[in-house]
């Protein structure tokens, strides 16, 4: 196995293009190097991102922030900016692992990895992030909804590199929120999750809502009748009984050691209720 | 040896001096299994089968051989085969014969230059399986018909007709269950079922063996009991016990675990076959398949109460799986069921089958906490249903001094009922619920153990003192041998340091378990040091020309007995220490025990939780352990195992698992998945000692480390059940489980 510290995106996706063998990109190297570890992945090159410059860089854009591939958790979690705007996101991310794993973990790494309880993603597609690809055929934008191809799958093609997350400005009432299901209360990984973003209008009544679920399907899922059961509404009993519902219609788990199919569909709608009325309250809504 | 006096006025005993191996510990600088290292030492690797029953019908180990930097490669073909069912089981269970019994049973295993190489060779072993059914589940694997997982192993106690899987039939009690039953308002009839769980020790299994050409062998390795890993190995390995030295390392936990072994000797064959020092260092994975977790277990109990709270009869059915080999777990479980009471008509039937799972190794209070889970959870629900106070009821019932026992034997002085009023007046019992929340108590006894002990306590000549004995300290022994060294001597704790001896060091001793350490190591460091104050004494009455009658020792110190004996100024230890070399040279104090008289243990702990009826989570908020100590020698010490013990049930009550697919294969081999309790799961855990000394130590100790994790899985089942309104039968309670029966409740 080679190991290469690339000095551009370029050069990165140079590598990865050449590599006749299989290649891993380095980041935080909190999911990598315990795949490495357990002999899951043996790729003949690794290559570390994580000294180009300006990937550990938060550079605020267009009244929203821009997030370099390498910021750690730990760096996200103590951006002020960031944190104001987007909580729920930063919830997210702040949720990964320990204190050790956040001094490392990317939020980038945790959309690649592709798993679909990643903590990180849900948070991002309620939000309309979007990922910045530096590519051998140049570069390109994409939403984040449609990075993620399946449990330890991407739509990345082969020398593809994320450099940056976007996440746009947004209006004066709004906010989001994160939550996940754990059987511990920390050290574990979602058994179901919910991100939920929401924009109020003057009369507190919701105006637009994104609401995403995580480890409930192959991929992250993005419920668009879940957004419609309460845009118009200011969360309601109704409107959360059927945001709840919505939310149990979309999803379409597995059955595993982690919990059963009832149960994640279950707690999916929970979850989605109860992470709605914080990002109703977040966004100035009162109740 | 009985108790010297119940009123004894002790000086360092029940003090808290910083335990010493902690700094060493927090720093790292402490000795591991895996941190010996030997000149020329290979790495060795242990191939395991992925299937949970197969034949193995040849095993091609040439390409392995052929491979650069692998210096041996064995198989079960290197190992004799022994005689004796006990030591074949283990060593089969080390390195399978014939047929893999479970998924992650050892197949072969290599020795190479380096851990890249190793790995690479046993992917070059060609091992030719021929697939079995397979059956990992207890009630499954009874039914006749059932896949068998070893022929020929059932005991004649087993009737005629059932599955082969049942390898052996227990039976406890005494009264008539007929007429015991028929003098009850109310019975209740429950079935139950327990997950097996893993003891979760954070330091994976490690050795480093070296075989030398002329026949001699050195063992280090993290062990619960360096001398019978000497009487294992030593027969595996064809040899004399005294050409093999086994020196156990600082241990990162064993609970029961570290009882057996399971890489040692694959990794004396590796040594042996290649001529040089051979590591091995278990992955987490081969932590989880291939060493010995608890029993899996279904239990049906019945039992019988009057309305005002007295138990007229209690019946148990108790099957019990410690995987793919006999064991004798179900007896322990059959003799505990019931232990906590008085009862007229009491029966326990235990029946022990074979399933495709890795060999039981013992658990803290194997057998007991399931078996009492059930028992508690059937008298919490009988409580309810008269309306009965659980603590009241339990006093009612509680056994005491001369109670005839479920198991036989009549109680000595024990401290049930002490415990159970100290949970009655402590402000937690009577503290408000919220809503969805509920308190659950349950009692827990463990019987404790003494066993083979073997202390020599030798006298420095500045004054100071070594103790050596022969116990792994997994909880805190050694702190607790010399503070009793000091004690008896009447010198400072810090003048005394206890170490732990190898194999060619002491006699036999039997391995740190039965909660046996500090009771029975104990008792021989007492009578070692009294020993070493006789020598003492005669020193003394050989430089006063006095008789040794005529000497005694107040406070550490010779004095002359009486006014009779002369009048000389008291010798301390350190002056008669100063001067050995001229009265007689070393000073030392020996003792050697079988040692019986350790004193049961009985415990009381009471749980408040919280359910979200939503997700079917429990948190635990407030947790109160109450228990007999006999005497805390180092209070610190048992308060940690009454936490401890605490917290591994908490995890045992409500996530820790093992899981097998449908191919037998276990799902959750990794701390991701098998979930032991974090830090964050936990509200601090209070405890309240008791002190009801054992009749059968100096100074009234009792065994305290395995009863603590018997009474949390009732504890907890009964608060979860108060707190939700539906009696959850079946553990781990984990969410999806918890919320599927309060779906199914409406
Ligand atoms: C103890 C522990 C606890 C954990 N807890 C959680 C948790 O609670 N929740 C959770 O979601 N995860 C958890 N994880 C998993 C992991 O920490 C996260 O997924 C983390 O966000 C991964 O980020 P990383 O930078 O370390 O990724 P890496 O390991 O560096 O990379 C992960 C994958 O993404 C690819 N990749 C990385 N960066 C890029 C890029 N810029 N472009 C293209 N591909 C890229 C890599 O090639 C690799 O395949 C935990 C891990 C550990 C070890």
């Amino acid at each position: 196995m080679r190991y290469i510290a690339a000095k551009t995106a370029d050069e990165a996706a140079g590598l990865l293009v050449d590599e006749p063998g299989l290649a891993r990109i380095l980041a935080g190297g909190t999911d990598l190097l315990v795949q490495l570890k357990s002999g899951l992945v043996e790729p003949d090159l690794v290559v570390d991102i994580k000294n180009i410059p300006g990937i550990r860089d938060v550079t605020p854009e267009n009244g929203g922030f821009r997030i370099g591939a390498a910021v750690s958790a730990a760096e996200l979690g103590e951006h002020k900016g960031v944190l104001a705007l987007w909580p729920g996101v930063v919830e997210g991310v702040e949720l990964i692992g320990s204190t050790q794993v956040q001094g490392r973990a990317t939020m980038v790494g945790n959309l690649c990895n592709g798993s679909p309880a990643g903590d990180a993603v849900p948070g991002l597609v309620a939000a309309n992030a979007t990922v910045r690809i530096t590519g051998p055929g140049g570069s390109r934008d994409c939403p984040v909804l449609d990075i993620p191809a399946g449990p330890g799958k991407t739509t990345l093609a082969k020398g593809e590199i994320i450099t940056s997350v976007f996440l746009p400005a947004r209006p004066e009432n709004a906010s989001d929120a994160y939550l996940r299901f754990i059987p511990r209360t920390e050290m574990d990984i979602g058994v179901a999750s919910a991100g939920v973003s929401l924009e109020l209008a003057a009369d507190g009544a919701i105006s637009a809502a994104r609401v995403a679920l995580g480890a409930v399907a192959p991929k992250v899922l993005l419920v668009a009748d879940a957004a419609t059961a309460i845009v118009g509404s200011k969360l309601e009993d109704g409107a959360l009984a059927a945001l709840a519902k919505a939310c149990e219609a979309a999803c379409n788990p597995i059955d595993d050691k982690r919990g059963t199919i009832e149960f994640r569909t279950r707690t999916a709608g929970v979850l989605a209720r109860r992470a709605a009325l914080i990002a109703y309250q977040r966004a100035g809504g009162s109740k | 040896m009985p108790l010297d006096t119940p009123k004894r006025k002790f000086k360092v005993v029940g003090t808290r001096p910083p335990r010493p191996d902690g700094l060493d510990k927090v720093t790292g600088r402490a000795l591991y299994g895996a941190d010996m290292t030997a000149p020329g030492m290979l790495t060795g690797r242990i191939l395991r089968s992925p299937h949970a029953h197969a034949r193995i019908k040849s095993i091609d180990t040439s390409a392995a051989e052929a491979l650069a930097g692998v210096r041996a490669v064995i198989t079960a073909a290197d190992l004799p085969v022994l005689e004796d069912d006990f030591i074949r089981d283990i060593q089969d269970n080390c390195m399978a014969r014939g047929k893999a019994l479970y998924d992650g049973h050892a197949v072969a295993a290599v020795a190479a230059t380096d851990a890249a190489t190793a790995r690479k060779a046993l992917k070059l072993i060609k091992v030719d399986y021929e697939i079995l059914p397979h059956v990992t589940d207890v009630d499954a694997a009874m039914k006749p018909g059932a896949p068998v997982v070893q022929k020929g192993r059932t005991l004649e106690n087993v009737p005629a007709g059932m599955s082969e899987n049942v390898t052996s039939h227990c039976e406890f009690g005494h009264g008539d269950l007929p007429s015991g039953f028929a003098k009850a308002d109310k019975i209740i009839e429950r079935s139950f079922r327990t997950a097996a769980t893993h003891q979760g020790y954070i330091e994976p299994h490690a050795c480093l063996a070296s075989f030398t050409s002329d026949g001699k062998a050195d063992l280090w390795c993290c062990t619960q009991g360096q001398f019978f890993v000497r009487t294992l190995c030593a027969q595996m390995m064809g040899m004399e016990a005294s050409q093999l030295r086994v020196t156990s390392s600082e241990i990162g936990g064993g609970f029961g675990g570290k009882t057996t072994v399971f890489i040692e000797p694959v990794a004396l064959a590796l040594s042996r076959k290649s001529g040089r020092p051979v590591k091995i260092v278990m992955t987490r994975d081969e932590v989880f398949k291939a060493t010995g977790p608890t029993v899996s277990s279904s239990m049906d109990i019945r039992i019988g109460m009057t309305r005002n709270g007295r138990i007229t009869a209690g019946e148990a059915h108790l099957r019990y799986s410690g995987g793919a080999f006999p064991n004798a777990t179900i007896e322990m479980g059959g003799q505990a069921a019931f232990a906590a009471y008085d009862l007229g008509a009491v029966r326990t039937f235990g029946w022990n089958i074979l399933t495709n799972r890795p060999k039981e190794a013992a658990y803290r209070a194997p057998g007991a906490p399931m078996a009492i889970y059930a028992v508690e959870s059937v008298v919490d629900e009988l409580c309810q249903e008269l309306g009965l106070d659980p603590l009241k009821v339990r006093l009612l019932n509680a056994a005491r001094k001369g109670t005839k026992s479920s198991y036989g034997p009549t109680f000595d002085d024990i401290g049930l009922v002490a415990t159970l009023e100290a949970a009655t007046r402590h402000p937690h019992y009577t503290a408000p619920l919220g809503p969805n929340q509920g308190r659950g108590l349950s009692c827990g006894f463990w019987f404790n153990f003494g066993g083979n002990t073997c202390v020599s306590l030798n006298v420095n000549t500045d004054g100071t003192v070594g103790v050596t004995e022969g116990n792994p300290d997994i909880g805190g022994s050694r702190a607790s041998i010399s503070l009793m060294a000091a004690e008896e001597l009447g010198i400072p704790y810090e003048k005394v340091r206890t170490f732990v001896a190898d194999t060619a060091s002491l006699g036999y001793n039997d391995v740190t378990d039965g909660s046996r350490v500090t009771f029975a190591v104990g008792l021989a460091t007492i009578k070692a040091a009294r020993a070493a104050i006789r020598n003492m004494c005669a020193r003394a009455a050989k430089i006063w020309g006095i008789d040794e009658e005529a000497v005694e020792w107040i406070d550490g110190a010779a004095c002359p007995a009486g006014p009779n004996a002369g009048k000389f100024p008291p010798m301390t230890l350190a002056e008669i220490a100063a001067v050995s070399a001229e009265t007689g040279g070393p000073i030392a104090g020996h003792h050697e025990v079988n040692a019986d008289g350790a004193g049961v243990s009985f415990g009381v702990h009471l749980v408040d939780v919280e359910v979200d009826p939503e997700t079917g989570a429990t948190k635990v908020l407030r947790y109160t352990v109450f228990q007999d100590a006999g005497k805390a020698v180092h209070p610190d010490y048992v308060e940690g195992q009454m936490q401890g013990g605490a917290v591994q049930g908490i995890g045992w009550a409500l996530n820790e698992e093992y899981i097998y697919g449908d191919d037998g294969r276990l799902q959750n081999a990794g701390f991701l998945d098998y979930r032991v309790p974090v830090a964050s799961d936990l509200p601090p855990i209070e405890t309240v000692i008791l002190e009801i000394p054992n009749p059968g130590h100096p100074y009234g100790v009792r065994g305290v480390g395995e009863t603590p994790i018997v009474p949390p899985l009732a504890a907890i089942a009964n608060a979860v059940s108060r707190a939700v309104g539906v009696r959850m039968t079946e553990l781990p309670m984990s969410p999806p489980r918890l919320l599927k029966a309060l779906l199914s409740k409406g």
